[in-house]
């Protein structure tokens, strides 16, 4: 029993790594994840990606914003210090609209970045997690897990005819630790 | 992207204008010349002449709007290199193509409606100006040298042409790149388009000053010219769309896909906001500074005869596209879509409507055959002539440099 972890074929052509894809899901061998160091179309149908939940997250936290603003704005300015702003009554509706507006706003978005970082791992002094540096930079990489998938021979062997330039068997997941 | 060139499309489709949009259309065209003679000779209300010259305006602003918005999507689209409209762009050139004869008929209605005194009375009175004289009103004195009757037709005149023209050389651009291809073409339309936009922009709002805001002369409103280009770049996305939407239903341009629906229905939903936004900003100011010579424009749509209708404009206009478009699915629903967009389009009559009535026929507000058969006769009448442009060239600019990247646009 060998320690390869991952299997990474490197390609040098996105059109080349949607190949090496196809030829992959030909042979049922069941696809890790793929790095590109730009977005491609097409290639979250193509390994059966389910549709971000983020907006769903988005909404929650912007409903937030809009009940926190206008339940403030309620407090200070109607139940706790009503006060005469040119004749105007203590619940004036429109002058609440843009401060709402802005709250909602940035509950919306914060509650949004800080969502993508959780879900990501990304934080201050958290080690990225990166397969491979050169997915950042010009390869486009499909990751395959060597511990589900047997005969890391074959596997090669499909990476190398889509026009793979490079197969890596990793004994780590991630490099970015080291 | 080398190996996904292979594509079934037929640039060289061309719409057939015949059958029953051709019919319908007419007879849409029939029941607004019945509207108008019914509003001018049989209506038994003292304010006929009055009301149907205020339809009139309002439908022939609302028609040349959306021609002028067609040219000005088209100019954006240019500008900004746009690669997803390039499958569509025939569309807006077409809404363009009409735009010449649009401004006549704006031009004619607000002529006639100022010399018979129909429209603009708030302002052009015999009179009005000169002081002692029983009409005598300090406020529009003051403004006479701006708004005055030649001076007022010489601008829209201007606007109107510097417009046509600039909307026909973009639409002759694009054929001739048709006819010849390469990049010329191309890199022409791209500085003219530029130029467009700049004296577009700075001319569009003086141009609502005057036709729609001039209609009450003693108020003003400097967001009222971002108000009206909002309503007008709202309207004609929503024409848009809902020509994409029928010319696909009924078998047409198979390279335009659910991806470029999609992208019009965000630009639907962003600017049905947009116009919200400008909508009230106008308003906000003019509540808490609450002057009266601002707050008489509210105050009269505040009357018991417009305020249903006033609340009306913004559940249509904001909340049914802000509820209902929210989604990404439901953005990619053809149906929900198209049924959006026509409820905008009503709704925007709507709020056209709120900005003129009040100003002409004041509290002798009516809704009935007047308002809609002149309506009806309008939408026919663009419908008519938008397609005739439509149906004479190809459904695809064959020759446009990201006709390629818009088929594969993915979203």
């Amino acid at each position: 029993m060998s320690n390869v972890k991952y299997i990474l074929g490197h390609f040098e052509d996105p059109d080349e790594m949607m190949h090496g894809i196809d030829k992959l899901q030909e042979n049922n061998i069941g696809i890790y994840d793929v790095y590109t160091p730009m977005p491609i179309h097409g290639i979250e149908e193509k390994l059966g990606y389910k549709r971000s939940r983020l907006p769903i997250a988005a909404f929650c936290f912007g409903i937030t914003g809009t009940l926190t603003a206008i339940s403030m704005i309620y407090y200070m300015l109607v139940y706790d210090w009503p006060m005469n702003i040119g004749g105007k009554p203590s619940l004036a509706m429109p002058d609440f609209v843009p401060i709402t507006f802005e709250l909602t706003i940035l509950f919306a978005a914060y509650g949004m970045m800080f969502t993508f970082f959780y879900a990501n791992h990304l934080f201050p002094g958290r080690a990225p997690r990166v397969m491979d540096l050169r997915a950042t930079n010009d390869r486009f990489v499909i990751a395959i897990d060597a511990k589900t998938n047997p005969y890391p021979d074959k596997i090669e062997n499909l990476l190398k005819e889509a026009g793979a330039v490079e197969v890596m068997h990793n004994e780590r997941k991630y490099v970015s630790y080291e | 992207m080398g190996t996904n060139n292979q594509h079934t499309h037929n640039f060289t489709q061309q719409f057939e204008f015949s059958g029953k949009a051709k019919t319908w259309s007419l007879i849409a065209i029939l029941i607004g010349v019945a509207a108008i003679a019914y509003g001018f000779l049989l209506d038994p209300a003292e304010y006929h002449s009055e009301r149907t010259f205020a339809n009139l305006l309002l439908m022939g602003y609302y028609f040349t709007c959306v021609c002028a918005a067609g040219a000005f999507f088209l100019a954006l689209q240019l500008v900004t290199q746009s690669a997803w409209s390039a499958g569509l762009i025939r569309i807006p050139q077409a809404f363009a193509k009409v735009l010449p004869i649009a401004s006549v008929i704006l031009l004619v209605i607000c002529a006639a409606g100022l010399f018979s005194h129909n429209l603009y009375h708030h302002w052009n009175l015999e009179g009005i100006t000169e002081v002692g004289n029983e009409h005598y009103d300090a406020a529009i004195a003051k403004k006479a040298g701006f708004l005055n009757a030649p001076f007022f037709l010489i601008r829209l005149v201007f606007f109107l042409t510097i417009y046509s023209i600039f909307a026909l050389v973009l639409t002759r651009f694009s054929d001739r790149e048709d006819l010849v291809g390469g990049l010329a073409n191309y890199k022409k339309s791209f500085k003219i388009s530029a130029i467009f936009l700049v004296i577009f922009g700075f001319t569009t709002p003086i141009w609502a000053f005057d036709t729609i805001m001039s209609l009450e002369a003693h108020w003003f409103s400097t967001m009222f010219g971002w108000y009206n280009f909002a309503a007008m770049f709202i309207s004609g996305l929503c024409a848009i769309t809902v020509t994409v939407i029928l010319l696909k239903k009924a078998g047409y341009m198979s390279w335009v896909n659910h991806n470029h629906i999609h992208d019009l229905g965000k630009f639907v939903f962003a600017f049905s906001i947009f116009w919200t936004y400008i909508w009230f900003s106008q308003f906000l100011l003019i509540w808490y500074a609450n002057m009266p010579e601002e707050t008489v424009y509210f105050f009269k749509r505040w009357e018991p005869e417009y305020k249903l209708w006033f609340w009306l404009n913004i559940v249509i206009n904001f909340l049914a596209p802000v509820l209902i478009l929210m989604t990404r699915d439901a953005k990619r629903r053809t149906n929900t879509l198209l049924a959006v967009c026509i409820l905008l389009l009503c709704g925007h009559w709507l709020d056209y409507y709120l900005m003129i009535m009040p100003g002409t026929v004041e509290s002798n507000r009516q809704f009935g055959i007047t308002e809609l058969g002149i309506f009806i006769g309008f939408v026919g009448l663009f419908s008519f002539l938008m397609m005739t442009q439509l149906a004479k060239k190809p459904l695809a600019a064959k020759n446009h440099p990201f006709l390629e990247e818009s088929l594969h646009h993915s979203i």
